[in-house]
């Protein structure tokens, strides 16, 4: 046998896993919470800031709650995807407000009290949809992060499919390309509507 | 012998700025200790070759809130961890736990030892049996002589 053949196929083995390893997006970390209840909370929604709503509003309805801010320069590339996603289909779309103020590295949300920073998130989030096109049923504040941290948010925007028992099905990082809709987040929804 | 006095000076200094700089949020030594060395053994999923602890990213600080509080209202060491995996997955542990899916984790870089000792020896075996050490014969060992004992040309 060829004394370089082993080390060959060392070699062609190690590129394998380097072209795998490689390609895999480190960004994409399994969330563990996919298969269990969404959280619940209660938080004032954008459009009538004087309501809340909650997860257990939406039970028996298949939706999607995605993790938007006006701060985020990837929620701009996915956001005509949402405007499409809301036109062609009946998707229950609902926005989830991440740090609006305080995640904004341009402002000092130190220097506002709650009041203050409340109404500034409100009309930030308020104009920008009126601007880019609102594709959500409706947004709600999450002012200083915490529900996203109980969905185990860590980099905006993501979008959470949850199912007609409230169960989180599908967990998408990163902005949605027409790609990912059509071939993951289209058929999972088509399944749980069944 | 100057220069080196002031680098080490300007060290000194670099620490004790670091120093100054976390002590706003020294409220309560024991929490911050507790809450550095929680911090220390979780992975900030933003910039994820950093500790929570060392981060500066905003959902470290966040996280590094969430955590104080949760080791003010008297939370085991156990049961913070809980709260973080519980939301963020195995992969915020730079130890993750021993199961099913991490067997090869734990275990793949000694087991890699092991079949690289393994193929070492055999290969030395088997070379060592390649080997012809018979001794030369009379002859051959005079050959040997003459060729070594030729002597080199001046330069």
């Amino acid at each position: 046998m060829n004394r370089f053949l082993w080390p060959l196929i060392g070699f062609a083995v190690l590129v394998a896993l380097l072209a795998v390893g490689l390609n895999l997006n480190p960004r994409d970390v399994p969330s563990p919470l996919v298969g269990k209840p969404a959280p619940l909370f209660s938080l004032a929604r954008l459009d009538a800031p004087d309501q809340n709503f909650s997860p257990q509003d939406m039970l028996g309805k298949v939706w999607l709650l995605n993790v938007w801010s006006t701060w985020c320069v990837s929620c701009r590339q996915e956001h005509p995807v949402l405007v499409d996603m809301a036109k062609n289909n009946t998707v229950m779309l609902v926005g989830l407000n991440y740090k609006e103020v305080r995640g904004d590295g341009g402002l000092d949300a130190d220097k506002l009290d709650a009041a203050a920073e409340r109404k500034l998130a409100l009309e930030r989030s308020n104009a920008w949809l009126k601007q880019h096109g609102n594709p959500y049923r409706l947004s709600v504040l999450d002012l200083d992060g915490r529900v996203g941290i109980d969905y185990g948010v860590y980099g905006v925007p993501e979008t959470y499919v949850i199912d007609k028992s409230g169960i989180i099905r599908m967990k998408h990082t990163g902005p949605i390309s027409r790609d990912d809709f059509s071939g993951k987040i289209l058929p999972l929804l088509a399944e749980l509507s069944k | 012998m100057r220069l080196w006095l002031m680098l080490f000076l300007l060290a000194l200094s670099a620490v004790s700025l670091q120093a100054r700089e976390a002590a706003p949020l020294a409220q309560d030594e024991a929490t911050e200790k507790r809450l550095v060395a929680i911090s220390s053994e979780l992975r900030c999923l933003v910039c994820q070759n950093e500790s929570l602890s060392g981060s500066h990213a905003d959902l470290a600080n966040d996280l590094r809130r969430e955590i104080r509080t949760l080791i003010q209202e008297g939370k085991s060491d156990a049961e913070i961890m809980d709260f973080m995996v519980s939301r963020y997955g195995d992969f915020v542990r730079y130890r993750p736990p021993l199961k099913g899916t991490t067997l090869l984790l734990w275990f793949g870089p000694g087991l890699l030892l092991v079949g690289g000792l393994v193929t070492l020896v055999l290969y030395l075996r088997r070379r060592n049996k390649a080997i012809n050490d018979s001794p030369l014969s009379a002859e051959e060992q005079q050959q040997a002589e003459r060729l070594l004992n030729v002597k080199e040309p001046q330069k």
